[in-house]
């Protein structure tokens, strides 16, 4: 076992003693033993694939472990599944949230602990409850909403209120930060930090190291399947930490010459673009990007870029405006302006939601590496699909990538986030675009990864290639932008240069107190 | 003007002869479906009830025992789809479509078998089907006018599973809305890994909504042989399962709307009835088969055009496999 940073004198809140877990070949969890000090905040960091949800969903029963052993406050606890866990204390929130939509916050929170047959006693019970909650840790709610329809750092209060409403004591969060802006990362950490004074124990797992540093107490690292170091966050650093990850010295800073702009590839003007609800989330928004360049578009999420992104995509009509390609114009010619017409005028996409709109999950890698590319001669006979043709090529890119495992059969669910994301950044990169849209490309992805990606990025602008690149991390959008551009409420405030970027600016500008000078 | 009204009454009267077992077969399904299991053997489970009902009725006699037999029945079958797509995440439309196929074949058989009659069973005595409710005081009512009629008409001499449908939809409603199985089936419709991570066996969940698809689709099918008929004859269901999907979708998957499109579909069904071979002003008498078209046209009109989009529970259809 592991030595365990703090030496608490009493039991350690969660405990696991040499769990192993195989999923057919892949042995993605490999005599895990790590140890969380009671009323601490614990982090879990490793790359992408490393098995941190694995394990972490072992404990919380969710899935079942081939050998070892799980302690709740030092007594060993048999978790067979959820249930068992969360009568031991231990609640989750998961990496992809686990809400009925349609149901209200209450309604939600209600489910699993009725407290009796019919609703009604439960519902007042709860309902008095969840306002003691929210008042002690900041966790408010508007409880009678349906989720469906609650901003994502919402929901995610909602399964926080969920895992306490059911008496946990230790709290599991995967990822939570991912799909945060970071007004509401900040509030998730008040949160946090509030619960850790009242003496619960919280294990997070993160890919941003700066999110180690701020607000853990121990980290625990992992490295394909297994536990590589416990540290206590006081006595590392960034630095030490991403090494210990990745297994060699990673860059956290991206490397890049100056842009050198060719001609304008992409140039939209006026554009305006309706949600499915008719809602104008576009509006009248004009800029261009250059053969060359990093045109990064920054702002909280939901302010429009999004749809913008999608429109540019050809996957949302648009409803006004120009957009022009080389020069040519768009907007009013749907035979060119959809995602089929748009790849063979050399645009490639590289979508937000990789899971339900970049790849097809159930399918099988390699299936998921030519997406789009289907009809292309390159994999079809004069009849059949030449499915060798189709292995080699994703062979091929998932060596490039260092997608693990290298397995181009395995279904592109059982991938992990980061693997996913290589996935499909290798099939819209490697087509050698003119123009690739970008959105969220490191979204859940470790910094090994991110280091590669961004790399891949910078080496397709000097090859003269235009990008647009939506991010709602500053700090990527700062590091590999050459121009910046923020988006508030569906218009664009102005345009800042990276070096002029500092966090107070941009986020004025991101809430749309301020204009570019 | 009494004639008038006489007919009107004696419609509705028929309406709810009719729409019953549309009810209980499109509650059936709304349990199911609400639960995340499309069914689509109603049909087949619904002829699979009449059947059994029928035979054992006129073997035994005793109505009440065929209504045991054709839930017993109902439910077995409803298991076997379970079994198929909740355990073993088999497709559930094919599941469904062999129920309806092998049922369709094998009560015939069985009847032929069994009773000799050409795949039908004999008629049923009074004593062998399920009685009707007589209610007090009609007579005392019938003088007054309006009331009286519809007293005597639409209450009273009800048969007993039409008073049992009506508290199947009020209790549906309920059960839906406020109690702990209901929220919990809703969820499991919607979303199942959040059933799942709550602590809640989705498996569980999903059997429990089949079998009360079962229990209610075998009283559906009982009604149709021992209630509204008397006997079994061969497809006597007759498209009905079917027509009580569509009212679910019509119905949006809630309870009231569902009633309300079975009310309309056996409506057009009743009006059906008395168009045939009567003339009517401009285009005379229709053929008999365009009338039966009615309700079936009504149908693919509703659906295509009147509903809206219909939001069907997220995962209904969809096994459960724990993915990420
Ligand atoms: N249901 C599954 N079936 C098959 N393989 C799986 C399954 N779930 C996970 N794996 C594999 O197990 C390994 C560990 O995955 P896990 O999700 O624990 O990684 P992770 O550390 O959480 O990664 P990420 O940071 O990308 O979320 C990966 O190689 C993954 O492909
Ligand atoms: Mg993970």
């Amino acid at each position: 076992m592991p030595d365990t940073p703090t030496t608490a004198p009493t039991p350690p809140a969660l405990e696991t003693r040499g769990v192993n877990k195989w999923f057919g070949a892949n042995h993605a969890n490999r005599d895990v033993s790590l140890a969380v000090p009671k009323g601490t905040i614990h982090g879990v960091i490793g790359e992408n694939g490393a098995g941190k949800s694995t394990i972490m969903s072992i404990v919380y029963g969710y899935l079942p472990a081939d050998s070892g052993a799980i302690l709740v406050d030092g007594r060993p606890v048999a978790v067979k599944s959820p249930r068992d866990a969360l009568a031991a204390g231990v609640g989750m929130v998961h990496q992809h949230f686990m809400l009925v939509d349609p149901f209200t916050v209450l309604e939600n929170v209600l489910l699993g602990a009725e407290g009796g047959v019919t609703l009604a006693a439960g519902m007042e019970r709860a309902r008095a409850e969840l306002v003691r909650l929210a008042r002690d840790y900041g966790l408010e709610v508007d409880l009678d909403r349906p989720v469906g329809e609650l901003p994502v750092g919402a929901q995610q209060r909602v399964e926080i209120l969920k895992a306490l409403y059911r008496g946990a004591d230790i709290l599991i969060l995967d990822e939570p930060t991912g799909v945060l802006t970071p007004q509401e990362t900040d509030h998730l950490f008040r949160i946090l930090r509030a619960l850790r004074e009242q003496g619960k124990t919280i294990v997070i797992i993160t890919h941003k190291l700066r999110e180690i540093m701020e607000l853990t107490d121990n980290v625990t690292v992992m490295r394909r399947g297994e536990v590589v170091a416990n540290v206590r966050t006081a006595e590392t650093s960034k630095e030490q930490l991403a090494e210990l990850m990745v297994g060699r010295k990673v860059l956290l800073r991206v490397e890049k010459a100056p842009a050198r702009p060719g001609p304008v590839v992409l140039e939209v003007s006026g554009l305006t673009v309706r949600d499915g609800s008719g809602v104008e989330r576009v509006k009248g928004v004009g800029f261009s990007v250059r053969a060359g360049e990093i045109v990064g578009i920054a702002g909280v999420s939901g302010n429009g870029q999004s749809e913008l992104l999608e429109a540019l995509a050809g996957m949302r009509p648009v409803a006004g405006g120009s957009v022009r390609l080389r020069g040519e114009e768009l907007a009013d010619r749907p035979g060119l302006f959809n995602a089929k017409a748009l790849r063979g005028l050399r645009v490639g996409h590289v979508p937000e939601d990789r899971q339900k709109v970049g790849l097809i999950t159930s399918f099988e890698a390699r299936e998921n590496a030519i997406l789009g590319h289907h009809d292309d001669q390159a994999y079809n006979g004069r009849v059949l699909m030449d499915r060798a043709a189709v292995l080699s090529r994703c062979e091929a890119e998932m060596e490039a990538y260092d997608v693990r495992p290298r397995d181009a059969r395995l279904r592109a669910a059982n991938f992990s986030g980061g693997n996913q994301q290589k996935i499909v950044l290798a099939r819209e990169i490697e087509r050698n675009p003119d123009l690739l849209l970008v959105g969220q490309p490191t979204r859940g992805v470790d910094i090994g990864a991110i280091e590669f990606i961004h790399k891949r990025l910078v080496r397709l602008r000097d090859e003269g290639k235009a990008i647009l690149l939506v991010s709602v991390e500053l700090d990527e959008i700062v590091s590999l932008s050459d121009r910046i551009l923020v988006m508030f409420d569906g218009r664009l405030m102005g345009e800042v240069a990276p070096q002029d970027a500092d966090e107070r600016r941009m986020g004025l500008m991101m809430a749309g107190v301020e204009a570019a000078t | 003007m009494d004639e008038v009204f006489l007919a009107v009454i004696l419609l509705v009267d028929a309406t709810i002869r009719v729409a019953t077992p549309l009810v209980l077969a499109a509650f059936a399904a709304l349990y199911g479906e609400r639960a995340g299991v499309v069914d689509i053997g109603l049909e087949g489970k619904m002829l699979a009830g009449a059947f059994f009902a029928a035979a054992v009725a006129s073997s035994t006699g005793n109505p009440w025992l065929g209504l045991l037999a054709a839930v017993a029945a109902s439910v077995a079958l409803s298991l076997v789809h379970g079994f198929a797509c909740i355990t073993h995440n088999g497709n559930q439309v094919v599941s469904g479509m062999a129920i309806n196929i092998l049922v369709a074949g094998l009560a015939p058989t069985l009847a032929y078998a069994w009773f000799h009659q050409g795949g039908q069973t004999p008629l049923l005595p009074a004593s062998a089907r399920l009685p009707q409710i007589h209610l007090p005081g009609v007579e005392a009512l019938s003088p007054i006018p309006i009331v009286g009629p519809i007293y005597r008409e639409i209450f009273d001499d009800a048969n007993v599973l039409i008073w049992l449908t009506v508290l199947v939809v009020v209790a549906t409603q309920w059960v839906l809305t406020r109690t702990r199985f209901g929220l919990r089936l809703r969820a499991v419709g919607e979303s199942p890994a959040a059933v799942d991570t709550a602590g809640i066996s989705v498996t569980k969940l999903r059997y429990q909504a089949v079998i009360i698809t079962g229990v209610l689709t075998g009283v559906a099918g009982a009604y149709l042989s021992t209630a509204h008929g008397a006997g079994f004859v061969r497809d006597m269901t007759a498209g009905k399962g079917y027509l009580a999907l569509a009212a679910l979708i019509f119905g949006k998957w809630r309870p009231w709307p569902t009633l309300f499109a079975c009310l309309l579909f056996a409506f057009t069904d009743a009006v059906q009835v008395r168009l045939q071979g009567v003339p009517l002003p401009v285009v005379g008498v229709i053929p008999v088969q365009f009338i039966q078209m009615l309700p079936y046209v009504l149908t693919v009109l509703l659906l295509a055009g009147f509903v809206g989009k219909a939001v069907a529970p997220k995962a209904s259809g969809i096994p459960y496999v724990k993915e990420r």
